[in-house]
C-alpha cells in the first residue's frame, strides 16, 4: 500500500475521511461534556447515556422499532426467499416484468412507497398502526433480501436436490434438509439486513406511523430541541453500535455462504 | 389424454412451480405496491373538497402543478439538485471503484467493498445532522479553517442552502454509485487491457479507449439508481437547505400531510416521478446508441 504513494491513493485518504466523518463524530460528541454539540471538545462524560436510560418516550419507540424490525426482517426474508428460489430456479411466463414489480421499490422514492401506502390505508378506512410500518419496511426490504439470496440460490448445486430425490426423498424434505441448511448463511445474512435497513428507515415510518413512533420517528422530533443533542448523539452511537455488530455477523455468514457453495465473491450486499 | 392428465403434467411444469413459488411475494408487491401506485395516480385526477374527495376527473391538479410558479421553481430546483448530487457522486465514485478493482488484492477487495458500505448503514437522520454540526456556523470545517489561519469569520456559504443538501444528500449515496461502477470493471477482460497496451496505447488513452467505455454500463446504472430517489428526499433539504433549499418533497410532503390537499400532492409526485423516469431513459439511450456507434 505504501511502496508508492500516486495521487489515487491520496484521493482514496481524502474520499475515507469524508465518508467517515459523521460516522466518526458521532461517538465523540456522544461523550463529550457539553451540552452544546460544537467544538472545541470540554472533557469526557458518559452522562448523555445516562440520560437515554431516564427517557421512557425513548424506551417505548426502542420497543416499536424493535417489534417492526424484527417482523420485517422475518416477512421479506421469506418473501425474499421465495421469489429468489423461483428466479433462480425456474423459468416461466412474464418472469422478468414479474422480478421487475418485486425489485421496483430499490429504485423508486421512498417517498412514494409511503405516500401511496398512506392513500390506500386511509381510503381502506385502516387505522395507522406498527402494522402499516411493517407493511410499508416489508415492501422496500424484500428487493435486498432477494439481491443476497439470489448468488445463494445460484450457486447451489442442482445435483446435490436431485440427489436426494433419488434416493427417495419427497420434495418438501429435500428443501428442508437439503436447499435450506445449503443457503443457510444467506438466511441469516439476509434476516440480518433487513432488520438492519427497517431500525433505520426513516421517511416511510413517518408516513405511516400512527401514534405510536418508532425510534428514528422520535429522534426527528427531539431534533428541534438543543438541549436533546447530546443525548441523542449518544443514542445515534449505540444505534451505531448494534447496526456494525449486525453488520459484521451478516458480512461473516455471506461469505462462510459463498465458501460452502465453493464460490469466490468480492461483492458486497448488494 | 385425459383432461386430468394433461392439468397433472402442467402442475409438475417448471412454469407452473416457479409461478407457484413467486405468487406470494408477487401477490404481496401487487397489493402493496402496483394498485397503491395506480390509486396515486387515480388521485391525481380527482379533487379534494374540505373533507371529501370529489372524484370526478379534472386535470386542475396538473394545472396546478405545472402552471404555478412555486412549483416551477421547486421542480426546477429539485431537478437541479438531483443532477448535481448525481454527477457529483459519479465522478467522486469512479476512482474509488477504480482503485478498489485494479489496485487491490483480490482476496482484500469484499473487505474494502464493506469498508464503503458501512457508513452507509449508520442512522440516516443522525448522518444528516452531523452534517449541519460539520458545516454550521461554528462547525468542524469553519473552526478548523479559523483554526490554521486560513479564514477569519466563518463562511456562511456552506450551510442551509443548495450546496450543504447537494453536499449532504452525495455522502449518502456514494455507497450506491461505487457498487455497480465496481462491478462492471470487474467484469473487465484484462486481456484487452494488455492488447491495447501492446498495440502502443498510453496509460490516459487506454483508459478512455478501452476501461470508460467498458465500465460505462456501471456509470449507467449508477446515474439511475442516485437520480430517481434523490428527488424524493425531503429529510436534508429540511435539515441543511435553509428556505431555500427546499425541494419538490417537501411540498409533496406538506400536501399530503398538513396541507389536507393528497390530490396535488399526488399531482406533483406523479410529475416528479414522470420527469426524472423520462429524463433517466433518454440519458441511457443516448449512451447505448453512443456506445454502440463506437
Amino acid at each position: 500500500m505504501l511502496k508508492s504513494i500516486t495521487p489515487l491513493k491520496i484521493y482514496i485518504l481524502f474520499f475515507l475521511v469524508f465518508l467517515y466523518a459523521p460516522a466518526i463524530l458521532l461517538p465523540i460528541f456522544a461523550f463529550n461534556d457539553s451540552a452544546i454539540v460544537a467544538f472545541p471538545l470540554k472533557g469526557f462524560t458518559t452522562e448523555w447515556f445516562g440520560v437515554l436510560w431516564e427517557t421512557e418516550a425513548l424506551h417505548s419507540a426502542a420497543k416499536n422499532s424493535f417489534i417492526i424490525a424484527i417482523t420485517t426482517a422475518i416477512l421479506s426474508t421469506l418473501l425474499g426467499m421465495l421469489a429468489a428460489r423461483a428466479n433462480a430456479r425456474y423459468k416461466f411466463p412474464m418472469q422478468r416484468p414479474m422480478m421487475g414489480l418485486i425489485m421496483l421499490p430499490m429504485v423508486l422514492p421512498e417517498i412514494i412507497v409511503g405516500v401511496s401506502l398512506l392513500v390506500v390505508i386511509l381510503q381502506l378506512g385502516f387505522d395507522l398502526s406498527l402494522w402499516t410500518i411493517i407493511l410499508g419496511h416489508v415492501l422496500i426490504c424484500t428487493p435486498f433480501c432477494i439481491a443476497i439470496l439470489s448468488s445463494a440460490f445460484m450457486n447451489l448445486d442442482q445435483s446435490l436436490e436431485e440427489a436426494s430425490f433419488d434416493l427417495g426423498q419427497t420434495r418438501l424434505a429435500t428443501f428442508w434438509l437439503i436447499t435450506v441448511p445449503l443457503v443457510m448463511p444467506g438466511l441469516i445474512s439476509s434476516l440480518l439486513i433487513s432488520f438492519t435497513i427497517s431500525l433505520d428507515e426513516f421517511i416511510i415510518a413517518f408516513f405511516l406511523a400512527g401514534t405510536e413512533p418508532t425510534l428514528p420517528v422520535y429522534i426527528w422530533g427531539q431534533l428541534r430541541f438543543p438541549q436533546r443533542l447530546p443525548s441523542l448523539m449518544a443514542l445515534g452511537t449505540l444505534l451505531l453500535a448494534v447496526s456494525l455488530v449486525l453488520l459484521i455477523l451478516a458480512e461473516y455468514f455471506r461469505r462462510r455462504g459463498a465458501r460452502k457453495t465453493g464460490t469466490t465473491d468480492t461483492g458486497g450486499f448488494l | 389424454m385425459s383432461k386430468n392428465q394433461t392439468h397433472n403434467r402442467w402442475r409438475q411444469s417448471e412454469a407452473a412451480q416457479g409461478l407457484f413459488l413467486i405468487s406470494p411475494t408477487f401477490i404481496f408487491c401487487t397489493v402493496l405496491l402496483a394498485i397503491p401506485l395506480g390509486l396515486v395516480l387515480a388521485l391525481s385526477f380527482w379533487t379534494q373538497n374540505y373533507l371529501e374527495l370529489d372524484k370526478t376527473l379534472t386535470l386542475a391538479n396538473y394545472q396546478t402543478a405545472w402552471g404555478e410558479e412555486i412549483y416551477q421553481t421547486l421542480m426546477g430546483r429539485s431537478l437541479k439538485i438531483s443532477a448535481c448530487v448525481t454527477i457529483l457522486t459519479v465522478l467522486l465514485a469512479y476512482p474509488v471503484a477504480y482503485f478498489v478493482s485494479f489496485h487491490i488484492k483480490p482476496k482484500h477487495k469484499a473487505m474494502w467493498i464493506f469498508l464503503i458500505t458501512i457508513p452507509f448503514w449508520t442512522s440516516y437522520l443522525m448522518r444528516i445532522f452531523l452534517w449541519k454540526v460539520i458545516l454550521g456556523y461554528n462547525g468542524v470545517v469553519n473552526g478548523s479553517l479559523i483554526g490554521a489561519g486560513l479564514i477569519e469569520k466563518p463562511l456562511s456559504f456552506i450551510l442551509y442552502n443548495q450546496n450543504a443538501v447537494v453536499l449532504t444528500l452525495g455522502h449518502a449515496w456514494l455507497p450506491f454509485a461505487i457498487l455497480p461502477i465496481f462491478v462492471a470493471l470487474e467484469k473487465i477482460d484484462h486481456s484487452l487491457l494488455e492488447a491495447a497496451q501492446d498495440l502502443g496505447e498510453g496509460p490516459i488513452r487506454r483508459f478512455l479507449r478501452v476501461t470508460l467505455p467498458l465500465s460505462m454500463p456501471g456509470v449507467l446504472a449508477a446515474t439511475v439508481i442516485v437520480f430517481i430517489p434523490t428527488i424524493g428526499d425531503y429529510v436534508t433539504p429540511r435539515l441543511v437547505g435553509g428556505p431555500n433549499g427546499l425541494m419538490i418533497s417537501n411540498m409533496i410532503e406538506l400536501q399530503f400531510k398538513k396541507a389536507n390537499n393528497a390530490p396535488l400532492g399526488a399531482a406533483l409526485a406523479v410529475s416528479a416521478m414522470v420527469i426524472v423516469s423520462v429524463i433517466s431513459l433518454i440519458f441511457v439511450w443516448l449512451n447505448r446508441k453512443y456506445l454502440k456507434a463506437r
